[in-house]
């Protein structure tokens, strides 16, 4: 096997990767604060994706421009949802709440199948199959911007959790659930706009990934399997780690894909969960419990 | 009198922060030990020792000959010490009868007959008007004593109490001293409790262990113990309820 | 004996609620006489969760071990049955035999390995999750049962019932499903008055606790992983024959665990009954919502799965035992002490 081709299949799974790491990021920090594993996250992604769809579609709004108003959007069905549905959940037990965002994640593929059909959906940009040249290297290009993205929004996130004050408020929350009820948080607020912000990642993730894969309706559960997969590798909770965590199951399909079947690369993420679940279940950068 | 518990130099560390250093006691067989010390001082980490919750760093528990240390908590309860503890944990779901008789199965696999010693138990510590409530919905003093229902239905051959008496009232500390000396004198059980409430460690104890700090800084006879300078000094500051 | 364990089996189980699941169960054996196929195959889908739903129940509802690979067993346990069948001639009455120790045996691997290593709540759950997945795809390049292209039984219309090869009409499975939920109502029944019973729920409610009465957790969660995974093995044999055709991207797939615990958890979680209520309201409910929708001319897809989600949603956020323990108490028929 000629080594350019491997370096191109792993420079693209990287590249790919960010932009799980992206998606998953969303349920590490909701999981991080509120925790609550929210088993809609796949389901949530779609939704962005169809998004960026229609906006596509119907205005020929870029993917990478309609991400803006998508990420507010999600932001928004995240904050609601926290507020409205789930809250009342925070103290009950885990199957509960599980039972209730499967739920929810069984009406939002099928309202999704209502509206759109079973068939796969996609969009064509102008600059789809450009790729540009890095050295010996060629790497298509909306893998490059969607990559480059994904590491600013995440910056942007870890630098507004470290800094604003909102940052430090919902920080103390994760830490200390009474402790910031003490102090005078309003933790409930603070939960909402948690979520709200784990779901406009995913949306922005969902958007750019538009560009890189086709969409069905059915996507969400193999998305939500994978933001598991993602987030427990990293670390649940840790945002560095679902980045991590993004890049290597990214790596680990697209070599897969080389080496193997293209239908076996779930097998070695899942691989990888397994390894990580039994021998460093905190996660390879995730505090131990 | 042989002793049934010999706890011979322990110590445990967390994180460097050394929590019980090279603390030893005995406690004789039909004997009743009172643990204290102000809070902070290692009683719960030592019960965690003898009980298995963790592996001492050093040092021996030897239940009536045997050594015990390291042991999981289950396979402890085998060899015949029973505990409750500090912050009560029923099975909230389960009712109080219900609570007790998965404490009898231990020695009695016929859940007939288990009913029947559970309810026994029950009765013992004056709970068996309560035995069909969930045990998540009583009061706390009746968890407590429902915690220690349950593990006097093991029939362990000593009893560890951690703090049982905590938030009752005067009087219904009083019905506990009594529940305890009776089973002590009668059926000769053995105890080991940590208390605050110095009216139930003076009312039960024959012998106190003072630890402060990991160490143990004074035993023996009750009275002379609450009178010792160095216990008195640790105590400074705590609201020792003498 | 035999008067010690009815004894058991009936101790505090007040005497309507005997007259009312007798009065369900010969209600059941009659359906077959009353019902079009169309109905049948409704209440056999129903049977089919209610024992699935019974099994699961012992691990998540007894013992507090929450697991959302249930569809691994089912899946393995299908596919022994079927190849065993197909290659072998060997009939599913004994290739069950064979599909019980492996579905066990997986269960015994996962729950060793989780047990062993600390593994519990949500990342047991994911655990779970992740090693039914892994088995779905090796099954997609699993050549022997023909990989992702689905493995399939012959079928040919049958005039008479061969219930040693499960080659038959409708109604045979109907029966083998009923006396199949029976039996493990009763075997539950009898799990939770003996002394595993209490160990497990003494587990589900606090692990440290359990421990100090004695009680070998680890062991005991075992225990509960190899029989739910064997009882559930019995749901794949079922389907494999019922349905005559596999597919591991189906009957691993993740929905699929989900669709078989949603039964005991709507029910009521723990409880004997729960997962035969749940079973009927569940399957009820979709296929009711199907046909209003249809009768309506709604026949657009996943519109019934959008209210059966709405549904769903609700009855956990106003119902969080499930149906039955609220229900139980109107109808009066609250175990005595």
């Amino acid at each position: 096997m000629p080594i350019e081709l491997v370096l191109n299949v792993t420079l693209q799974g990287l590249l790919t990767g960010l932009v799980y790491g992206l998606m998953a990021l969303g349920l590490s920090v909701i999981f991080g604060v509120v925790r609550v594993v929210n088993f809609a996250h796949g389901e949530m992604m779609t939704i962005a994706m169809y998004g960026a769809i229609v906006a596509f579609g119907a205005w020929q709004i870029d993917p990478l421009v309609a991400m803006v108003p998508i990420a507010a959007l999600l932001f928004a069905l995240g904050y609601v949802m926290q507020a409205w549905l789930i809250n009342p959940f925070i103290n009950r037990p885990e199957h509960s709440q599980f039972m209730l965002l499967a739920a929810v994640a069984i009406v939002m593929v099928n309202a999704l199948l209502m509206i759109f059909g079973p068939d796969a959906r996609t969009t064509l940009v102008d600059y789809a199959l450009d790729s540009v040249e890095i050295g010996p290297l060629l790497a298509d290009k909306v893998r490059l911007i969607t990559a480059g993205l994904a590491l600013a929004i995440t910056a942007g996130l870890f630098a507004f959790f470290k800094l604003s004050r909102t940052g430090k408020a919902i920080r103390a929350c994760a830490d200390n659930y009474m402790g910031a009820l003490t102090v005078g948080l309003n933790v409930k607020q603070l939960y909402a706009f948690t979520f709200g912000l784990g779901s406009a990642c995913v949306g922005a993730a969902g958007a750019m990934m538009v560009l890189l894969i086709d969409v069905t309706p059915n996507l969400g559960p193999a998305f939500t399997l994978q933001a598991f997969v993602i987030v427990i590798v990293g670390g649940l909770g840790s945002m560095p780690g679902a980045l991590l965590g993004g890049v290597l199951i990214g790596l680990s399909e697209a070599l897969s894909g080389l080496f193997f079947a293209p239908s076996a690369k779930s097998m070695f993420a899942i691989a990888l969960l397994i390894l990580v679940l039994l021998f460093r279940p905190q996660g390879l950068l995730g505090k131990k419990a | 009198m042989s002793d049934l518990l010999v706890v011979d130099g322990i110590s445990k560390s967390f994180r460097g922060l050394r929590a019980v250093s090279r603390a030893s006691l005995t406690v004789p067989k039909g004997g009743i030990v009172g643990l204290i010390g102000p809070n902070g001082a290692g009683k719960t980490t030592c019960f965690n020792m003898i009980a298995g919750v963790y592996k001492p760093d050093e040092g021996s528990v030897t239940l009536d000959g045997r050594r015990i240390d390291g042991l999981r908590p289950d396979l402890i309860c085998h060899a015949g010490v029973g505990r409750t503890f500090q912050i009560v944990k029923p099975f909230k779901e389960l009712t109080a009868l219900d609570n007790v008789m998965v404490g009898a199965l231990h020695t009695e696999s016929d859940t007939r007959r288990a009913k029947r010693e559970a309810e026994a138990v029950l009765d013992r510590l004056g709970m068996l008007e309560k035995r069909n409530q969930p045990a998540g919905q009583l009061t706390l003093p009746e968890r407590k004593r429902l915690e220690v229902a349950r593990a006097l239905a093991t029939k362990p051959r000593i009893l560890l109490l951690d703090e049982v008496m905590a938030g009752l009232r005067p009087t219904e500390t009083d019905q506990m001293v009594a529940v305890f000396r009776d089973l002590n004198q009668r059926e000769g059980l053995t105890i080991l409790l940590i208390e605050h409430v110095m009216r139930a460690v003076m009312a039960l104890s024959q012998q106190v262990v003072v630890l402060h700090h990991g160490e143990v800084i004074a035993r023996g006879d009750p009275q002379a113990v609450v009178r010792d300078p160095a216990v008195l000094e640790c105590y400074l500051g705590e609201e020792a309820e003498i | 004996m035999i008067a010690g364990l009815y004894e058991r089996l009936l101790d505090g189980v007040p005497r309507r609620a005997l007259l009312l699941l007798g009065l369900l169960l010969i209600a059941m054996l009659v359906a077959p006489l009353l019902v079009d196929p169309y109905l049948l195959s409704i209440l056999i889908l129903v049977l089919y969760f209610a024992y699935t739903g019974q099994a699961w129940n012992v691990m998540m509802g007894f013992c507090g071990q929450l697991s959302l690979g249930h569809s691994l067993y089912v899946g393995l346990a299908a596919y022994t049955s079927a190849a065993l069948y197909v290659h072998f001639q060997l009939p599913p009455t004994i290739g069950a035999l064979a599909a019980i120790s492996i579905s066990m045996a997986f269960g015994a691997g996962i729950g060793f390995l989780a047990f062993r290593f600390g593994i519990g709540g949500t990342y047991f759950a994911l655990l779970t999750i992740a090693f039914a997945e892994f088995t779905r795809v090796g099954f997609d390049h699993f050549a022997w049962v023909n990989g992702s292209g689905g493995f399939f039984l012959p079928v040919e219309q049958y005039t008479r019932n061969d219930v040693l090869n499960l080659r038959g009409r409708p109604v045979m499975f109907y029966y083998l499903l009923l006396a199949l939920t029976v039996a493990a109502f009763v075997f539950c029944r009898w799990l939770l008055t003996g002394r595993i019973g209490y160990y497990w729920q003494a587990i589900r409610e606090d692990q440290e606790a359990a421990q100090t009465l004695g009680i070998n957790t680890f062991r005991y969660k075992m225990l509960a992983v190899l029989i739910s995974s064997g009882m559930t093995a019995l749901s794949g044999v079922f389907f494999a024959f019922y349905y005559n055709n596999l597919f591991p991207e189906q009957i691993f797939n993740i929905s699929r665990s989900i669709e078989l615990i949603l039964g005991p958890i709507i029910g009521g979680l723990g409880s004997l009954f729960g997962p035969i209520l749940g079973a009927f309201v569940l399957t009820l409910l979709a296929e009711g919502l199907y046909e209003t929708l249809h009768g309506l001319g709604y026949d657009i897809p996943g519109i019934k799965h959008v209210f059966y989600g709405i549904c769903l949603a609700a009855v956990i956020m106003y119902l969080p035992h499930g149906i039955w323990p609220p229900l139980r108490r109107k109808l009066g028929l609250e175990t005595r002490q």
